[in-house]
Formats: C-alpha cells, structure tokens, sequence
C-alpha cells in the first residue's frame, strides 16, 4: 500500500506571534520551525500501518521553499520512505491543495493522510479540497485508522460523538488525536534519513484564491480582578452583576 | 444573485452555531441588498425551520430525504451545491463546524468559489475587495483575508457574531430535492456513537464551560467539576495532560491541539495557562482562573481570578450558584 502523507511546517507551539512592520506576513525571526503537530499523527500513522501490512511505502509531502528541509527529514527519520517537496511558497490552502493534487494524480496512492488543520493557519479546508479535486472520500477529522486490504475503518469526530465510517482506497483523511502516539525519530533514524531520496519539484501555475491583507494581533486583556479565596462566593455576583455572562 | 446560509439541525432543532450563521448571513444578504436562503442539513422539523424567518432568513430549502440526518460528506455537498445554484448564490455561508468545514472545502472546488473558515467578523466590502476577519495561530492573532472572485464561502466560528432574534417573523419553507443517488451516500456513517456528555451539553456548543487541570490531582476529584458545571448548565472540559492520562476523554480535551471553544465564561480549574492550552480558549469572552500559584502564566489571560486550592475553592463556587439561583 502507497502512502502519501503531507506535512506543513508550522512555529513551534510555544513560539510569540509577531508580524513584518506592514503586519502582511508573520515575522519569522528567530523562530524555531516544527512539523505541524497534527501532521505527526498522520505520518506516524501511515508508518505503523506499513509497518503492519509488512509492505508498502510512506511518501512525505511537503509544499515549501527550501527552509523546509529540515523538517521534511525529520519525518523521514521519523520512518517515511521518501520524500517530495514542491519548491513554492504555500500561499493559501487552494494553492496547496492543487500542488499536492497534481502529485497524487500519477503517484497512484492508496491512502492521503494529513492533519486536521495547520496550527498557523487553522484552516481546515485542504483535506477537503485535495479530495474534491481527486474525486476520493475524504474522512475529517479522524481519530482512528485501520486497514483491512483495500478497505479502511474510521472514526470522524462529530459534535458530541463520533461515527464509524467505512471506505475503499482511494481515499483522504485528516488526522488528530488519539490516533496514535506521535513517534520521535532516534538515532538511526537520523543517520538514515540523510540519504533517503528527496525530490523537488516545480509548483503547478495554478493561483490562489486568497490573500491576506493584513494580521493583527487580538486585543490586550485589561487586567485580572482578583477574588480572596475565603469570599470566593463574591465571584458568582460578579460574573452575573458585572461580567452578565451566567 | 442570493445569499445560502447551511444550517445544521439535530433531533428536528436548529443547533445555535446555525441560528448565529443565519444571522450573518442574513446581515451580508441585506449589505449587498438582496435576501437570504438557508438550506437544512439533518433531522429538521418544518416549524423549527419557518422561525429561522427570526433570524432574517426568507426561505428556506428543505429535503426531507430520510439519510441526510447523519453526516454524509458526498450527499451534503451535492445538496448545498444543488441549492447554491438553484439560488444563484454567490455567497455561501456556514458553521465553522466538522460539518461546516469539511463540506465547506469540498464546495470551494466544486463551485470554483474561494473560501475562508474560522471568520470571526461580518465582512468589509469597500472599494470592490471583500474581506473578512478570521482566527489564525490557533487563537494567537487574526488575519483580515481578501476573498477573490465571482463566488465565496464563509466559515462562522461560534460565538462570534450575535444571534439575531425578529420575534414573530416566519421563513416560508419549501421541499427541496437534490435528486440524491445511492452512490452520494458512499460515506454515510457505518455507526453513530454519542458520547456521554455532562448535562448533555455538548462542549463545542456550549456557552459556559468549566475545565480541570493536572491541578485537580485525579480523576476521583472531578466531581468538583462536574457540580459547579451542573449548577451553572455548562459543559466540562479539561487541558491535554489530563486526557491522555484518561482521566478525562479525549473529546473534552480543549486547546492548539484539541477542541477549540469559544464560550461566553471559561472557568479554568488547576490549569497552568500553558500557551497551547490558552489558544484553545483565548477567544472566550470571559475567562476567570482558580489556581494556587499567583505566578501561573494564566492569570495574564483572565478577567478573574482567585489565588486559591481549587479543593476548597470549587464547593464554594458551587454552593454560591445554588444561592444565587
Ligand atoms: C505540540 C504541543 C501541543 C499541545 N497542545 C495542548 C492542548 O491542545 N491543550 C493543552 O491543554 N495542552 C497542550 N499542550 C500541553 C501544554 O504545554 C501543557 O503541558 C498543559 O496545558 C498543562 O496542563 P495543566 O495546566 O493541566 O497542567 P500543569 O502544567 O501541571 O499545571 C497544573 C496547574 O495546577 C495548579 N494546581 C496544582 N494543584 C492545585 C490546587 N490544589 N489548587 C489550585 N491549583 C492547583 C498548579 O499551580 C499548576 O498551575 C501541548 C503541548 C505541546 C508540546
């Protein structure tokens, strides 16, 4: 079975957002980049259940410009087996989803995994595209995955519940937790990983339907009204009287 | 030229995240001078439907088709499709949900329309741009997004725009067929399992939410929680470390990683305020923090506080909303 998996390289989940002077785009400085964590699932995933069936590959996908490397060996570390980057500047999910559209069409993929959404982005709408544009299910969000030859078993979290869905490869889903317990690459992983094969290649024409005309960040809070522990009761008053929220 | 708004219903009611996207929906339709349509998804009653006419809704479209009440991506898609173009809409507007948001990009491509989800704003249409404010680094900032071209697509987060209420007024509610064929139902759900909730109300719906941390010690202490949530009517929630030990599920884990809530009043528990669990909640309107360490990074992100142990803070919560109610 042929796995293809897509990564997004995202800041690290402790890092303090700040933008460029014109507030366009995010200001990239010194920040440390890591693969977007719901993607760890989906890769770690597909490794487990190639793993499993004894046979088969995991391709790793990443659409990003050359600082993206790193990240797309470490997931090679992580297990994956090769790795392809399209050489573009990710401008938004319709852009992306048609990169990794065109890839798939003649990689002959049985499965796409990716995670339910970018922590940078949040949007949430490029399993759903890729899918459209490929013609195939796509099951979001995830929580689990299993496989039985051609047919997958999957729970997709609903509000208040989940449902168990079935379907036939080809298919897409996006992942999150509890799917699996993310995988960290160890030491031969790494050695490995430097000569596992990346390609890359050239970015569609395809254009963007979006475009971000500025970023800001949310309002500062005005400060914290302290309640004595001992008349703690006095907050309940204050959150119907003054806040009017109960 | 119209204005589609998706509502969600379940077990015949229109859940509250539709009521708020009817009236965003509604509001966009009359700045751009015409009407707005909703068309249903789910088990939905006829008279529940005519009251979306209290949100500015003046039709609404509906298809009765027994197997469109759990989710099916393929055969909801088609149906919105249909609708969207039996309406000529140019604008589709829908709940930042799994639903909202896993049908909404698949429409993106089928009617070539650009999309933005997590939208927090109604949009800003000046000097021919279209643009809309959404959340973007998990809760951490905002991004003013240009949407480009003939058709567009709007994801509404909960909470973020007021439902209107027009007491009286009543949407004409008309049959609607998709023409649905088997294969539309490809991915209809093997199984549905709801999960416990507590008070039945579920966590990405609800307006008040109280949510434990590791400071709560265990899972045999969650009582305390779960009271003071009875007392008010809100939902539980609890931080990452929390859920994967089990001591709570995982659907109740909220945060970068987890579910993001946006409620009226957040009440954190023995949380530390670790920045992936606040952009998970960032965007609640008030958040008030009990914890025993004043140094806790959350109180920088609360509107109340009490330095205190949640062990003798939370009875008193509890025994106070009782008085009060
Ligand atoms: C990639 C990544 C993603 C993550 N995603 C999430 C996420 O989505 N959601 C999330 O929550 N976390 C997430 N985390 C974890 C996050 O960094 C924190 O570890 C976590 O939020 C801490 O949970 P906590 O506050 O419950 O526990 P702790 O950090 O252990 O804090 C417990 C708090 O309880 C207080 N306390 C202890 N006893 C008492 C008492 N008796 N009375 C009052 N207060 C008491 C302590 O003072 C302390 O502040 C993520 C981490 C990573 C690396």
């Amino acid at each position: 079975m042929k796995f293809l998996v897509c990564i997004s390289n995202v800041p690290d989940t402790t890092t303090k957002i700040t933008f460029t002077p014109d507030n366009k785009e995010f200001n990239k400085a010194g920040v440390q980049f890591v693969i977007n964590p719901w993607d760890e699932y989906a890769l770690t995933r597909a490794i487990e259940l190639k793993e499993a069936q004894g046979a088969g590959t995991v391709t790793v996908l990443n659409v990003g410009e050359a600082d993206t490397e790193p990240n797309i060996r470490k997931a090679l570390a992580i297990g994956a087996d090769d790795a392809i980057r399209v050489n573009a500047h990710p401008k938004d999910a319709f852009f992306v989803a048609q990169q990794i559209a065109s890839i798939a069409k003649d990689g002959g993929y049985d499965v796409i995994l990716m995670g339910k959404e970018s922590i940078d982005y949040n949007g949430f709408q490029v399993h759903g595209m890729v899918g459209e544009l490929l013609g195939i299910p796509t099951v979001a969000p995830a929580m689990k995955l299993d496989m039985s030859g051609n047919t997958a078993t999957l729970e997709r979290e609903i509000e208040g519940g989940k449902e168990i869905v079935e379907v036939n490869t080809p298919f897409v889903a996006s992942c999150q937790q509890p799917m699996c317990e993310p995988r960290i690459p160890n030491m031969r992983g790494i050695m490995t990983a430097r000569t596992k094969p990346l390609k890359v290649v050239e970015p569609t024409a395809d254009a963007a339907r979006t475009e971000v005309a500025a970023f800001a960040l949310p309002p500062q809070k005005q400060g914290v009204k302290l309640i004595p522990a001992e008349s703690a009761g006095e907050l309940i008053k204050l959150l119907r009287n003054e806040a009017k929220v109960i | 030229m119209s204005v589609l708004v998706v509502v969600e219903c379940d077990g015949g009611e229109v859940k509250k995240s539709s009521l708020e996207v009817a009236s965003y929906g509604s509001q966009v339709a009359q700045m751009l001078g015409t009407t707005a349509t909703a068309v249903a998804v789910g088990e939905a009653t006829e008279a529940n439907l005519a009251k979306l006419g209290e949100q500015g809704i003046t039709k609404v479209l509906h298809d009765a088709e027994p197997r469109l009440k759990d989710f099916v991506n393929g055969a909801y898609t088609k149906l919105i499709a249909a609708a969207a173009q039996k309406e000529d809409a140019k604008i589709i507007v829908l709940a930042n949900s799994n639903i909202g948001a896993s049908v909404g990009s698949r429409l993106s491509i089928r009617l070539q329309a650009s999309i933005a989800t997590n939208v927090v704003e109604l949009p800003k249409t000046d000097g021919g741009s279209f643009t809309v404010k959404r959340g973007a680094f998990s809760g951490k900032a905002f991004a003013d997004v240009k949407l480009d071209g003939d058709r567009k697509i709007i994801a509404v987060k909960k909470n973020s725009i007021e439902a209107l209420h027009e007491a009286g007024k009543t949407a004409q509610v008309e049959a609607f067929s998709a023409q649905l064929s088997d294969a539309d139902f490809a991915d209809a759900p093997k199984q549905v399992v709801m999960q416990d909730q507590a008070g039945g109300i579920l966590l990405p719906e609800a307006d008040l939410v109280v949510s434990g941390g590791r400071g709560m010690k265990g899972p045999e202490n969650w009582n305390l929680i779960e009271d003071l949530a009875k007392a008010l009517g809100a939902a539980t929630a609890c931080s990452k470390p929390v859920s994967d030990v089990d001591w709570r599920p995982h659907h109740e884990h909220v945060g970068q990683t987890g579910i993001t809530v946006s409620p009226n009043l957040y009440i954190a528990c023995g949380i530390s305020g670790a920045i992936q669990h606040l952009a998970g909640v960032n965007s609640s309107k008030v958040i008030v923090v009990i914890n025993k360490d004043p140094e806790a990074p959350f109180f920088k992100a609360a509107d109340y506080g009490i330095v205190g142990d949640v062990f003798d803070v939370l009875p008193k919560l509890t025994q106070a909303v009782k008085e009060l109610n």
